[in-house]
């Protein structure tokens, strides 16, 4: 569903500052698949996920979807295919319109904007029934201002207007690390629910060692801009923390230098 | 005064399609566009000489408008395609107006007074009974010097309404909840696979649309097209846009762009009342219009901070006196 072939990406390239951001990635997802991807800051998993979506040119390389190549398809046209949730909550909402004036605007994703009504009473029926799915009340506050939400709200209606279009590649970026404890379990739950459900082809960045091995079916490790380690299957779930900081540091010869991977 | 008033309520209506364009770019886009001053009179001027050249004053009042859109167009081209900051961009368009204007009027000053415009034809149309009927209504009030006609005011008011509707009824549909969410959150509405560029440039445009049209009224309004006649508009939209919002809040759409056309009549009552002091002359307007725009945003945030004050005072006085009480 997802091949990403070859990718390498320079910042800075000829100067001081040159850093090879993404070194020859490769990378397959199939429908289902749940890919989890860790690793240390500036490891590249951020820039993988914008080479992806398709915020960022990549130097070299190609990425596919469902076989067709869409590495030249600028940002708002590859979104057609490419759901995104960040990691800042105010980031997937509209704070000054309504809640479903917000899911309208995601309902129009994969089709052309018309000069139609946004939000019919057909269709307010419909954003009641997804937000019921969520279990937090919002269904009865379709006229309520996003920004009067709080941020698990806002996260957890990022994440339903990114996915109730169907996109075949769901990218999870770091989205539930800006949360207390209690609503980041909500939403790994609920993105659990969302994935299993849609089969989408999901890649989840996450400092969160512990998340990183109960979500997914598949794990890669990533370190300068290289996928260094992966596991899949059993062999992911066989899998403690314990065994990925071992195995970084075997690879790597050094420790894993970053703390908010073992304590978030 | 009435007849000064009645005047002043008869340009704010026209000057409110000019503020609902600003509106458009400043709060629905967040685009502080400041071509507005040079395509205000790109309208005047194309209206004005189609008006000379015999085109009929409707349509030439329409072209007055496809004129801003494409002024607007550029505008938008410039930021979003040549990534011109906002800013920069509406004025180096404003600029390059101020010689094109020129070059349409052919002369600084083009005279409409021996044309017929939209308002002459529409006195032929609108039937003098229903102007004794109003006047001589307000007769009984003791009013003396009354209007000529109530036509211009009544079909403009309508007409401001309808283009209301339609702004009401453009920013509630597909193509334009997504125009709304680029001064919302540009990421988000790029990341939902809208294509941002196209849809600002869309935005600018139908905003100086609506603005030029509005110099095209004015114009033949006033009996005149001059090059000078759009210095400091962009102020007179923002203080009609910031004073409606003020007194009439912008809780739906539909509220916020009804206060931005009372917005824009309160704001010529204003200056037509600053005016009758002999103190001020009409150079004066625009200065008079900068420090009503300070006020207005100023003196709500002055007042917040005292209210809060005042609370905390008020606050720590019950607490002394409830420790005394005790003690």
């Amino acid at each position: 569903m997802l091949d990403v072939k070859n990718i390498s990406i320079v910042f800075n390239e000829g100067t001081v500052d040159e850093k090879t951001a993404l070194n020859n990635i490769n990378l397959s997802l199939e429908k289902g698949d749940f890919v989890t991807v860790i690793g240390s800051n500036g490891a590249g998993k951020s820039t993988l996920m914008n080479v992806i979506a398709g915020q960022l040119y990549p130097d070299v390389g190609d990425v596919l979807i469902n076989g067709k190549q869409v590495i030249h398809l600028p940002e708002y046209r590859r979104s057609q295919f490419v759901g995104r949730v960040f990691q800042d909550p105010m980031a997937g909402t509209a704070p000054s319109m309504t809640i479903e004036e917000n899911l309208a605007m995601a309902y129009s994703r994969n089709k052309k904007r018309k000069l139609t009504f946004g939000v019919t009473k057909s269709r307010r029926k419909m954003f009641k029934e997804y937000l019921q799915t969520l279990n937090l009340g919002l269904e009865d506050r379709l006229t309520a201002k996003v920004g009067m939400l709080s941020g698990g709200e806002r996260q957890a209606l990022s994440l339903l207007m990114t996915t109730f279009t169907d996109p075949d590649i769901l990218l999870l970026d770091e989205h539930t690390a800006a949360l207390d404890p209690s609503r980041a379990e909500l939403i790994t739950g609920l993105t659990k629910k969302v994935v299993t459900d849609a089969g989408l082809a999901t890649l989840m960045v996450t400092h969160n060692m512990q998340q990183a091995l109960d979500l997914g079916n598949r794990l890669i490790m990533m370190d300068k801009g290289q996928i260094i380690f992966e596991a899949s299957g059993i062999d992911k779930q066989r899998l403690t923390v314990e065994d990925l900081l071992h195995e970084f540091q075997r690879i790597r010869g050094e420790q894993f230098e970053d703390d908010r991977v073992v304590l978030g | 005064m009435f007849i000064s008033m009645f005047g002043a309520v008869e340009s704010g209506i026209i000057y409110a399609i000019m503020a609902l364009g600003v509106y458009l770019t400043f709060r629905v886009l967040d685009f502080p566009d400041l071509t507005v001053d040079g395509s205000f009179v790109t309208g005047a001027a194309v209206a004005a000489l189609a008006i000379i050249n015999g085109v009929p004053p409707i349509i030439a009042t329409i072209l007055a408008g496809i004129a801003g859109f494409l002024a607007g167009t550029l505008t938008g081209l410039l930021h979003t395609k040549g990534k011109v900051n906002a800013l920069l961009a509406g004025i180096l368009m404003m600029t390059a107006l101020y010689s094109i204007n020129l070059r349409i009027l052919g002369q600084p000053t083009l005279s409409l007074h021996t044309e017929a415009t939209i308002f002459d034809q529409l006195g032929n149309v609108w039937g003098a009974p229903i102007d004794n009927m109003l006047n001589s209504m307000l007769g009984i009030f003791g009013l003396e010097r009354l209007p000529s006609t109530w036509g211009i005011l009544i079909v403009m008011l309508l007409v401001t309404v309808i283009i209301k509707l339609i702004t009401d009824y453009f920013l509630k549909t597909e193509v334009g909840l997504a125009i709304r969410a680029i001064g919302d959150n540009k990421r988000m509405i790029r990341s939902l696979s809208a294509n941002t560029d196209n849809l600002t440039i869309l935005g600018v445009a139908l905003s100086n649309g609506l603005v030029a049209l509005s110099g095209g009224l004015i114009a033949q309004l006033g009996g005149f097209a001059d090059v000078g006649m759009g210095i400091g508009m962009i102020v007179i939209g923002l203080a009609s846009v910031i004073i409606g919002e003020a007194l009439f809040g912008t809780k739906t759409i539909a509220r916020a762009t009804l206060a931005v056309i009372g917005g824009a009549v309160i704001y010529r009552m204003i200056v037509t009342l600053a005016l009758r002091f002999d103190f001020f002359e009409t150079g004066d307007m625009k200065l008079i219009t900068a420090i009503i725009v300070i006020i207005a945003l100023i003196s709500p945030k002055i007042l917040k901070t005292q209210r809060e004050k005042k609370r905390r005072i008020e606050k720590r006085r019950a607490l002394e006196q409830e420790i005394k009480e005790v003690g």
